[in-house]
């Protein structure tokens, strides 16, 4: 595999560690967190952070109670949590959100399809299948948008993105990403916004209007 | 009855508890923090009484962080409670040659605070292997304890604005809107103040390496 060379953003790692990023955001972070030493060394140390924090605050006493209530469950039966691990380009994250289903596409035209993950008020995560040599039309974004390849390549204005790499859009970012030659390219892309396609989102529109 | 010694760091209250003979991957280190032997030692020997001390000195600490986080008390306990034995029954996880002990509890704490709150299973990554060429041993534990020693230091240097920010953001009390100005957005008196703090605490960091 190449080096990872687009990372996510200190700050978003923070954010990410803290739990103040929206849950569909926080997939791509886990997802990208899953391959990439540089940005876990980055999560520890915030991990730190948060836990100097804790350590070193003012405390509140707890209830007289809740010590033996805590001690008296230590023997109770729990549900062991299940693990989610990488599954063929799937890294853990993204096998949660699966919840051990395939992935079930849905066709947007000229080839490239999606699975919608997640969708909240604060934003939405899906899996984007593009084909070698295809172009997403030009569009821009109303918010953020983190875009990670699980497989494949694309290539726009600001680089190339292999497997791992990140791609931040915000509103000033208008591209047009093509996958590379090779697998078709697979990503994981949230956003916090609706995406604004210039030409392929009316093209998509066009069975349904009959134009 | 639970006693409250919030103004005794844990390093300076170093019990010397046996770590087990049969692990060879557990060594014997007077110089650990107390909860890292205290993690260790509900890890190995599913320690109760560990247990019960390591409750003593996080409860309290755990209560006025999710309250700090934004839960209402009753809550706060509940989610205590609901810390303390996912830490009973996770130890088998912690291993501190990856996981800082007072880190480790703080990423669990964010996480069960939030999946209760958002009834929502919070995403984690997958663990990642040992670093190609590095053995894992005790010294690596020590770096790792020292460098979050010297955060703690370089956190309490901080001027209380910024010592407030970062507060702030461990906690989670960021909105939406703050988190956009970190990627470039535009930048807001929120944004430079954390950026600062942030930096400081980085070069701080890079200073130990």
């Amino acid at each position: 595999m190449p080096a990872i060379t687009h990372h996510i953003p200190d700050a978003m790692i923070a954010a990410y560690v803290s739990g103040s990023l929206p849950h569909a955001f926080s997939m791509v972070v886990a997802s990208h967190l899953s391959y990439c030493r540089d940005c876990h060394a980055a999560l520890g140390a915030h991990q730190a952070a948060g836990g100097a924090l804790l350590e070193t605050e003012d405390g509140v006493a707890v209830d007289a109670g809740l010590k033996s209530k805590v001690l008296a469950a230590l023997d109770a039966p729990a549900v062991p949590e299940p693990v989610y691990e990488t599954r063929g380009i799937y890294p853990g994250p993204v096998i949660q959100s699966l919840k051990g289903r395939t992935p079930r596409w849905k066709t947007l035209g000229m080839g490239v399809k999606q699975d919608i993950l997640f969708e909240d008020n604060e934003g939405s995560a899906r899996l984007l299948f593009i084909p070698a040599g295809q172009a997403v039309p030009d569009h821009s974004h109303n918010g953020l948008e983190l875009t990670l390849v699980l497989q494949g390549s694309f290539s726009d204005e600001t680089g190339q993105f292999g497997v791992g790499d990140v791609e931040i859009g915000d509103e000033n970012l208008e591209h047009t990403p093509v996958a590379d030659a090779g697998d078709p390219c697979i990503c994981l892309t949230a956003t916090d916004a609706p995406l604004r396609f210039r030409a392929f989102m009316p093209r998509m529109l066009q069975p349904l209007f009959r134009i | 009855m639970v006693t409250l010694n919030l103004d005794r760091p844990p390093e300076e209250t170093i019990v010397l508890r046996a770590t087990p003979e049969d692990n060879a991957a557990v060594p014997k280190d007077q110089s650990f923090s107390q909860l890292t032997l205290w993690l260790l030692a509900v890890r190995d020997q599913r320690d109760r009484e560990a247990f019960a001390d390591m409750f003593d000195f996080l409860a309290p600490r755990l209560k006025g962080f999710v309250i700090r986080c934004g839960a209402r008390p009753a809550l706060a306990e509940e989610i205590v409670q609901d810390v303390m034995l996912t830490i009973w029954r996770k130890a088998s996880l912690f291993d501190p040659h990856k996981a800082q002990a007072a880190a480790w509890i703080y990423q669990i704490a964010r996480n069960r605070h939030i999946d209760i709150v958002r009834k929502e299973s919070r995403p984690v990554p997958d663990e990642l292997g040992e670093d190609p060429g590095t053995e894992p041993d005790a010294s690596q534990i020590l770096a790792l304890e020292q460098e979050a020693e010297q955060l703690k230091q370089a956190i309490a240097q901080l001027h209380p604005d910024q010592k407030e920010m970062i507060v702030k953001a461990y906690m989670g009390d960021l909105t939406h809107q703050e988190i956009s100005s970190q990627t470039g957005l535009p930048l807001g008196t929120v944004k430079s103040r954390i950026r600062l703090g942030l930096g400081r605490l980085r070069k701080e960091l890079k200073g130990l390496r």
